[in-house]
């Protein structure tokens, strides 16, 4: 019988181990797409079109997962769109963690007007509907992968600036971080050396969680047409063909969705493990 | 008093944002590039074309001025401008689209709070048992998968593998429609044309439950939270030695004291429901606001945009101000001080 605790730590290990195999297999298959693809992404042939997967009857060798409209092998584009979509998680999230976790810490740190002036500004950014937000962004940014990438930051930094501040406030109360100062640490460096060791297990679950949304951000975003140019393979764009002809060749959809489920899934239930595994009470 | 101070002071902050939301909106549309009185034109129109519409439009005065304009209009007249594609008024079209998104809305709502308050229940009745495992486990994945992917699971699972619902629009094009307002749904049953009802919430019915599954996760969350906290209260324990039932314990004693703190939270949250029905519309052609500010962005439609986000913002901040009000009502220590 397992007491609460390591029922929680057993649960804990799986959430960790899971997501990270599904995330590595991912990760290494978009770098290694242009090779491990078996067709080209973009190759049309009208001959070959709605191919169904491979287990069905009437399909072609070689197109496992069968074939769009156009003749595009679903699998390459699959492994060719993991490539837009780590991009944009991995850059767009790790420029909003270090803009808003900054940001948060020099608020929760320094306090007096620069706590003030953070704060109001967060509090003006959370009126807007985020989806809308990021729509309105694309129409003036002009729709492409950078838009998306200042999308997302502009956006999404007051999520990493609140918690952070929250946290680095709590610290700052410490007994340890006076110590630092009576020991003659100046402010900076009790901010850098102090405080910032303490807040990182906090900006790493936030960080996971934001690679997760900036994922799905781009996949509505290439679903309404307005990220990458339309041929380029996006899970988002070939989840909008698929929707169009969802009773001819169900396979278009469903697949590259199992990706952005998985993905999804995998970077949420791993951010909410690693807490888990950072919070001192588990432990 | 202090109701009514809390009420003054909530008031003025709404004011204040709303404010600086028009400000922002404005300003930032203004920065959008490419022309758009040049694509309302035909290909090979002059240049004094361009002046003649843009001077139509306001658009070649400068910026300060043409928000002071645009400021005074809606203020005092209700004018949001003409929407640029449609070349109606802003405020018809949006006004015309809004009661579908707020149906779509408030059944989501609905659902998500069936969803949560049922799963709240069940998870406390079987508490450190399997069962709240499980409903924990739900729960951690209905949270971490947003909206837009539920609803094309739904739509797969329910339109395509079992087709019991329709996937697109809000209601079947070929039916005779009787309606004099755009309240589709209350009017139906207003009405008792109970066919036309069924209808409309075979179409709605997937869109809304894909809005209400993360909101149903995180009701069931918090209340399964504090109703268990609240069962261990002397009081709760005084009624089951009554010999009252566990959901009637539950429900007619637990319920009240932990209801408070989940109602703030779906107060916060049904503003983010809201905000999905831009996407969800989208993906299930629904005719509702979100799917006509799509539109609206891809075409460029500046007064438009803007007609729209700014109605977003009223919403989003007239949810909140219902919800500390209602708070302030319903906690006693507000109420009676």
């Amino acid at each position: 019988m397992l007491d609460g605790r390591s029922m929680i730590r057993h649960r804990a290990g799986l959430r960790l181990w899971l997501p990270v195999l599904w995330l590595s297999a991912l990760g290494l298959a978009a770098i290694l797409a242009p090779w491990i693809a078996p067709h080209d992404p973009l190759a049309q042939d009208l001959f070959l079109g709605r191919l169904p997967p491979f287990w069905v009857a009437g399909t072609e060798p070689g197109y496992w997962l069968g074939t769009d409209s156009l003749g595009r092998d679903v699998l390459s584009r699959i492994l060719h769109g993991a490539r837009v979509a780590l991009l944009v998680a991995v850059t767009a999230g790790t420029i909003t963690c270090l803009i808003g976790a900054t940001l948060g810490l020099l608020a929760g740190f320094l306090r007096g007007w620069v706590d003030i002036v953070i704060s109001r500004l967060i509090d003006i950014w959370m009126a807007f509907p985020p989806v809308l937000f990021s729509i309105l962004l694309i129409a003036v940014l002009g729709p492409g992968l950078t838009s998306i990438i200042i999308a997302i930051v502009v956006i999404d930094w007051t999520r990493f600036a609140r918690v952070v501040r929250a946290e680095a406030m709590t610290q700052g109360a410490m007994d340890y971080v006076a110590s630092a100062r009576v020991a003659g640490r100046g402010r900076i460096g009790t901010m850098t050396r102090e405080i910032l060791p303490n807040v990182l297990p906090t900006v790493v679950v936030l960080l996971t969680l934001e690679m997760g949304i900036a994922v799905i951000v781009e996949a509505i975003l290439s679903f309404v047409n307005l990220s990458i140019s339309t041929d380029d393979p996006t899970w988002g764009g070939m989840i909008a063909e698929g929707r169009s002809a969802i009773h001819q060749s169900w396979w278009v959809l469903v697949f590259p969705l199992i990706a952005l489920f998985l993905t999804v899934l995998a970077f949420s239930q791993l951010g909410e493990g690693l807490k888990d595994r950072f919070d001192p009470v588990l432990r | 008093m202090a109701l009514f101070r809390l009420v003054a002071i909530r008031l003025l902050t709404t004011g204040i944002t709303l404010a600086g939301v028009a400000v922002i909106v404005f300003f930032v549309i203004r920065v959008v590039p490419g022309n758009p009185i040049a694509m309302m034109l035909p290909p090979g129109a002059t240049e004094a074309d361009i002046a003649r519409l843009s001077a139509l439009y306001g658009l070649d005065k400068p910026l300060v001025t043409q928000f002071g304009i645009w400021l005074v209009g809606v203020v005092l007249q209700g004018d949001f401008g003409t929407s640029i594609t449609a070349r109606q008024p802003v405020l018809e079209l949006v006004l015309g689209r809004l009661p579908a998104t707020l149906e779509l809305s408030i059944m989501a709502l609905v659902i998500a709070i069936f969803l949560g308050g049922m799963s709240a229940l069940i998870g406390t009745r079987g508490r450190g048992r399997r069962t709240e495992g499980a409903i924990d486990v739900a729960n951690g994945v209905a949270l971490s998968v947003p909206d837009f992917l539920w609803g094309l699971v739904l739509m797969l699972l329910f339109g395509v593998l079992f087709p019991v619902f329709h996937i697109s629009g809000r209601v079947t094009p070929s039916l005779d429609l009787p309606f004099v307002t755009d309240f589709y749904l209350f009017e139906s049953l207003l009405r008792l044309r109970f066919d036309l009802w069924a209808d409309l919430v075979a179409h709605m019915f997937m869109p809304a439950l894909a809005l209400a599954i993360p909101l149903a996760a995180i009701i069931g969350q918090l209340l399964k939270q504090s109703l268990k906290e609240t069962m261990n209260l002397d009081y709760v324990t005084l009624a089951r030695t009554k010999g009252y039932g566990e959901t009637h314990v539950i429900l007619h004693e637990a319920l009240r004291n932990a209801v408070l703190p989940t109602l703030t939270l779906v107060g916060v949250q049904f503003t983010f429901l809201i905000g999905g029905t831009v996407i969800i519309e989208r993906l299930f052609s629904y005719e509702g606001l979100g799917n006509m500010a799509i539109d609206a962005v891809i075409n460029r439609d500046l007064p438009l945009i803007q007609g729209i986000v700014i109605l977003f913002a009223v919403i989003f901040t007239a949810v909140n101000l219902i919800v500390d009000l209602l708070y302030a009502v319903l906690n006693p220590r507000l109420r009676h001080a």
